[in-house]
């Protein structure tokens, strides 16, 4: 039995289909991603199984109790809201510790898991300001501490890094992975960032315009993406012509591709512009196969300035064909 | 900032002059010539004779009779604030989490009470409470025998709620339509019941609200003097109805004065009192 099971959950308003007809089933202790553009429906996916959107169509079973209509306040889901809702006339201790206070912890172990809780997310420093007085970023993190302090068996996380910095924000999806393998927390979290959603998931599901167009571990829905659409949501990619005159479209990785000394690859290629990416240079160059863009590891050779021209090379087991008719 | 040499500042002297003149007009010069005559001398067949005394204060304060017309106009301001509060937020609670058509349509009853003149309404609720009335006649169909409604507090304190109600409302329902609904969702989802949502997390909240329209309706309701004057009746005197008995039955002016001024200022107190309170409560926390 999965833990967690949508069955054709829709959620209609009027004329527009928010989330329409998603089936999941969701394992005990598994990080699932919801990835997908803006407006594509994951946080409504989300508050119907926070239970604060009806579903107009379709179920919703938790350990197998069917929970589509239950009160919101029966479900014990810890849940980070992507406005936060912090409540603003509490300390953010008082904040981090109401759900304890609802679960009725006594006062000692309530201040020991708020402290804890706080520490987790670096603001144990903050604990007696009120939300006003905290930073966009300190805000998400104490709507995170507020959610796992209370150590929920489901965890709905919507975009609840997207206001940190890089290193706060690795920091954090360290901390959510170790409460998931630690506590076995299953957990859900929205995000629209590809490299988040592959970093800590153990699935990825891609949602686009209310559907899902594709569950898979983060490795598949990068090397295997079901619609060229979810190939350039996640990376960037190149398009080669047809290997025969009527043969299906080929797709390249810009790290799947190597530069050469000209006339020594498949193609030359000139380049148009690089960018300097850090541990990365990538490359925009124009070739007879078409644009193409190229990532290099900064491995501390010179880097090809604009007007060069370099080679094009690949293996072919690196090339991808798209599932036919897919957009 | 009180730097008046700066372009800006001296344009917003100006900018503020012509409502500071109309307010100078308005209201400081009848208030300032109140007091002023408040302190006149009193002889029962000439009037206010001018000079200056403070006998009327010290009368107001040594006589039974006009402590016991404070207290019960601070009883009745009190009670009517309180069955307010008690009415006037939940009411605005409900309202703000009706649907789009009901909303505006109760919204509008609930404002009703302001678009009826003041004398037209209490005589409704005079017609309504009296002997022959149609409360009355209920009581009797329901055997409790009629009761005598009109000239009690009871029937001040009932009209009073009814036209004050509004004055609660509004500003309750202004912090409301502040509030993020997710918030008091969050409450709901780490298990808290409806009312402790509401109790821990909503009130908290709209306290700024329900303070701001206690002062308005207490304001209101302790210096009112319509309602009391004829549902009181001429034995259940509130203050502002004793001064206009004093400024037009008695003629001591200087009397009428001095417990107006008396009025001013404790109701000052009541309202510079609350919003300190407010301001400390409430400042750091909802900014
Ligand atoms: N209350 C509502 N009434 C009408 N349409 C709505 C309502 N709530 C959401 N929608 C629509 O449903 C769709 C999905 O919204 P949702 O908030 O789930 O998107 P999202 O994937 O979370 O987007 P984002 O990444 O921007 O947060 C959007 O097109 C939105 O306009
Ligand atoms: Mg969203």
């Amino acid at each position: 039995m999965p833990f967690l099971e949508l069955d054709a959950l829709s959620k209609h308003y009027g004329p527009v289909k928010a989330v329409d007809d998603v089936s999941l089933s969701v394992e005990q202790g598994e990080f699932i991603s919801l990835l997908g553009p803006s407006g594509c429906g994951k946080t409504t996916t989300l508050q119907m199984i926070a239970g604060f959107v009806d579903a107009t169509a379709g179920r919703i079973r938790l350990q197998g109790r069917d929970i589509t209509h239950a009160p919101a306040n029966t479900r014990g889901l810890g849940i980070v809201f992507q406005s936060y809702a912090l409540f603003p006339h509490m300390t953010v201790a008082d904040n981090v510790a109401f759900g304890l206070e609802m679960q009725k912890v006594d006062r000692a172990e309530r201040a020991r898991r708020v402290e804890q809780a706080l520490a987790l997310v670096h603001l144990d420093a903050h604990a007696g300001r009120y939300p006003r007085e905290l930073s966009g970023g300190q805000r998400q993190r104490v709507a995170l501490a507020r959610a796992i302090v209370i150590r929920p068996p489901l965890l709905l996380l919507d975009e609840p890094l997207s206001n940190l910095d890089a290193k706060l924000r690795e920091a954090m999806q360290f901390e959510l992975r170790t409460i998931q393998q630690q506590v076995g927390t299953t957990t859900i979290m929205v995000t629209h960032d590809q490299a988040e959603a592959f970093s800590v998931s153990d699935r990825v599901v891609v949602m686009q315009s209310g559907r899902i167009t594709q569950i898979d571990t983060p490795y598949e829905v990068y090397e295997h993406p079901a619609s060229e659409f979810i190939s350039r949501f996640v990376g960037k990619t190149n398009l080669l012509p047809p290997a025969t005159a009527n043969g299906p479209q080929r797709h390249i990785r810009p790290e799947k591709l190597t530069l050469k000394p000209a006339g020594q690859g498949r193609s030359d290629a000139t380049v148009v512009d690089r960018f300097f990416l850090g541990s990365q240079w990538l490359y925009h160059l124009e070739s007879p196969l078409g644009p193409m863009v190229v990532v290099q590891v900064n491995d501390g050779s010179p880097a090809h300035a604009p007007g060069t021209v370099v080679a094009l090379d690949w293996d072919d087991a690196t090339l991808r064909t798209l599932p036919e008719g897919s957009r | 900032m009180s730097d008046t040499s700066t372009p800006r500042a001296r344009s917003a002297v100006w900018l503020t002059l012509p409502s500071l003149l109309l307010f100078t007009v308005v209201l400081l010069t009848p208030l300032s010539l109140t007091l002023l005559l408040s302190f006149n001398e009193y002889d029962a067949a000439r009037g206010a004779t001018g000079g200056f005394t403070f006998s009327h204060y010290a009368a107001i304060v040594s006589d039974g009779y006009y402590l016991e017309i404070f207290l019960r106009t601070l009883r009745i301001g009190l009670i009517t604030t309180f069955l307010c509060v008690l009415i006037g937020v939940p009411e605005a609670y409900i309202l703000s989490r009706m649907a789009a058509p009901w909303r505006s349509v109760f919204l509008m009853i609930v404002l009703t009470p302001l678009l009826v003149s003041v004398v037209v309404r209490t005589f409704g609720w005079s017609m309504l409470l009296g002997i022959e009335g149609p409360v009355n006649m209920l009581f009797q169909a329901l055997g409790i025998g009629k009761t005598r409604m009109l000239y009690t507090e009871g029937a001040v304190i009932t009209a009073l709620v009814h036209v004050m109600l509004p004055f609660m409302v509004i500003p309750v329902w202004t912090a409301l339509q502040k509030l993020d609904p997710q918030v008091e969702q969050a409450a709901l989802s780490f298990g808290a019941s409806r009312l402790t949502a509401i109790v821990r997390v909503v009130l908290p909240q709209i306290m700024p609200g329900i303070l701001s329209g206690g002062l308005i309706v207490f304001g209101l309701a302790a210096s009112s003097f319509a309602i009391p004057g004829l549902l009181g009746g001429r034995r259940l005197k509130m203050v502002a109805t004793t001064v206009y008995d004093q400024y037009l039955h008695e003629l001591n002016w200087p009397m009428g004065a001095a417990i107006a001024v008396i009025l001013l200022i404790a109701n000052l107190i009541v309202m510079l009192t609350c919003h300190r309170v407010v301001e400390r409560q409430y400042r750091r926390r909802l900014g």
